[in-house]
């Protein structure tokens, strides 16, 4: 006897295309071209997280990657997050200033409240600001009712723009995580850009009730806290995927057909002493080649947004 | 439940029928990638969630689909460049989705086998008729989308019931991949027909090796150049076959393709390799050697 529900083997949606209505089902080798500034071939991305993970965390509907893990009170892991906006970025920081590399910085709300300083010590630097939620324990998702999410992205976006001074017009959700209406939410705040949907390489167009809002890639693969804490590869390893990603993504792209290569960052992972000069290396790697061309999520999207059909 | 699955007897790998592959090969080498849809918002089945997360499961839904907007095309060239053929483990729903990646697959000579109408659709309790609708939607939909006769079967998401293996043998299906017990084809009894277990194999599955095992790129091309010498050396005796089980969402990631081109134009620089696809694995298989093996088998004793 079945023990399924009667509609297991109704496929209402079984058509062409997505089973959704969010974006349009597109091919990567089937886009138009898109030429950055200067003929660069690769657009470089480099977006470090500042995440604040509170102590008292509910963990709801899930625990965040980088959540508590003891029972109540978890100062181990509070204060090693903590390192992170303490210590690790001003590492980031200096590696990036070496070759003249800007960033976009995810920034939780709550970090921005918490440490006025450091806030200024990344828009002082150029870096564009990204919102990154509320903190790491305000997760967006679908059991998440319209008018709290909306009132969670109004706060958030609120702290945000009056403490950076910039418009803030792009997000990434806590633990890249979102309810069916968020993206809408989103583009009515007045947000261009999210970063977390992980199914391509390029920008993209997504629908919502609001108009346009624009998917920027932001890969869970390439990330510090994927390579060296959950798969625990050496710091070698780590720069050895960055620089065969970079190669890749390099080999692929013409000097008016270009790429982005985004790397997410955790200072709280790649700032420890150990570890940085992996990133060190694998930019020095980088910047060796002709054609990239170091930005911002902002101006990668104006870029690519100015090449598309009307 | 049974104690044991029952699907084969005992053969133990010395002693056994002597394979040749066609043109003295030593490895019948083949590549299986898994070209899958995976719904945002399925149908809930009890035994198994669909997503890790609260739907909408937004990164892991993503993440899937990056494989067709994506790796696919990556993966396709790579192996364009390297001469191989791939047999694709099919999500058929994929037929309607995006005929696109059907298309390319098809123009180069691939198989298309079955692995169900979508990954999040669970062969766990279905009745009988609802698993031979399962399996009559494969046979229909390849049919009527490449022309092909469904011979293979991965189930989708590694999903079963105990009568899954009697069914696609009677459903006139003369292969499938979700056996691990051997690097030699076997026999698989059922009530009916005649079908073959293909090796594929989960520790060269790049779902095995990157999201449960976690390896790097770099080591995952090692891998597969160390079971390849192994399985080569073997051959020589008695033909082996090393499948590399694939999906475009994993392997197609950009810091992944240079290492698997690699151990891919390796494997396939040695003269004694029989580059093939599932469905002539098993028809060789089954017109030479089937019945050899099915009577070489040892009755399994019942354990106390």
């Amino acid at each position: 006897m079945s023990t399924l529900p009667a509609d297991y083997l109704d496929y209402p949606l079984r058509r062409y295309g997505m089973d959704h209505e969010r974006y349009e089902w597109s091919m990567l080798p089937q886009r138009l071209p898109v030429a950055w500034p200067g003929e660069a071939r690769i657009a470089l991305w480099i977006v470090p997280a500042l995440e604040w993970f509170p102590l008292d965390m509910q963990g709801k509907p899930f625990k965040a990657p980088g959540a508590m893990q003891t029972a109540y009170p978890d100062f181990r892991h509070y204060t090693l997050r903590d390192y992170g906006n303490r210590v690790g970025i001003f590492r980031i920081m200096q590696a990036l200033e070496r070759h003249d590399l800007r960033a976009s910085v995810a920034m939780n709300a709550a970090v921005a409240v918490r440490y006025p300083a450091l806030l200024q010590a990344c828009v002082q630097r150029g870096w564009e600001v990204i919102a990154n939620g509320l903190d790491m324990d305000h997760l967006h998702h679908g059991g998440l009712a319209e008018e709290d999410e909306r009132a969670l992205i109004a706060q958030t976006l609120s702290i945000l723009r009056q403490a950076s001074g910039q418009p803030v017009t792009g997000w990434l959700s806590p633990a890249k995580s979102q309810s069916w209406n968020t993206p809408d939410l989103l583009r009515e705040a007045g947000i261009e850009y999210a970063c977390d949907w992980v199914n391509d390489d390029m920008p993209y167009a997504m629908n919502t009730r609001a108009g346009t809002l624009h998917a920027m890639p932001h890969p869970i693969d390439i990330d510090d806290s994927t390579i060296l804490v959950q798969n625990h590869h050496t710091e070698d390893d780590f720069r050895d995927q960055l620089i065969d990603q970079f190669d890749l993504l390099y080999r692929e792209a013409r000097p008016g057909n270009g790429r982005v290569m985004a790397i997410s960052l955790h200072p709280w992972v790649i700032g420890q002493p150990y570890r940085i000069r992996a990133l060190e290396e694998a930019l020095a790697h980088i910047v060796r080649h002709p054609g990239v061309w170091s930005a911002t999520g902002g101006e990668i999207l104006q870029a690519w947004k100015a090449q598309q059909p009307a | 439940m049974k104690r044991d699955p029952g699907f084969y007897d005992y053969l133990p790998y010395e002693g056994r029928p002597q394979i040749r592959w066609p043109g003295g090969a030593r490895v019948a080498f083949w590549v299986a990638p898994n070209v899958e849809f995976y719904e945002l918002n399925p149908p809930r089945n009890p035994a198994r969630a669909a997503w890790a997360r609260p739907v909408p499961d937004v990164q892991n839904y993503s993440y899937r689909d990056y494989g067709n907007r994506v790796g696919f095309w990556r993966m396709l060239e790579t192996m364009q460049r390297c001469n191989v053929r791939g047999s694709v483990s099919l999500n058929v729903a994929m037929c309607e989705h995006h005929p696109e990646v059907i298309a390319a697959c098809a123009d180069n000579g691939w198989e298309f086998y079955s692995h169900g109408t979508y990954n999040t659709r669970y062969l766990m309790g279905m009745d009988e008729a609802q698993e031979r609708a399962v399996i009559q939607d494969s046979i229909d939909t390849i049919r009527k989308h490449t022309g092909q006769k469904l011979d293979g079967w991965l189930a989708p998401a590694l999903t079963y019931t105990d009568r899954t293996m009697d069914l696609v043998a009677e459903m006139g299906l003369s292969y499938v991949c979700d056996l691990f017990h051997d690097d030699q084809p076997s026999p698989v009894k059922t009530r009916t027909g005649r079908l073959a277990s293909i090796p594929y194999s989960l520790e060269m599955n790049d779902t095995i090796v990157y999201n449960v095992n976690q390896v790097s790129p770099r080591r995952y091309g090692d891998i597969l150049k160390r079971q390849f010498d192994q399985l080569y050396r073997e051959g020589e005796h008695s033909g082996t076959v090393m499948c590399i089980p694939l999906h475009p969402y994993l392997i197609g990631q950009p810091y992944r393709l240079a290492a698997f081109e690699e151990a891919l134009r390796y494997i396939t620089g040695h003269d004694k390799v029989w580059l093939a696809t599932g469905r002539e694995i098993a028809q060789h298989y089954n017109e030479h050697y089937y019945d050899a093996f099915a009577q070489a088998g040892q009755t399994i004793g019942e354990a106390p």
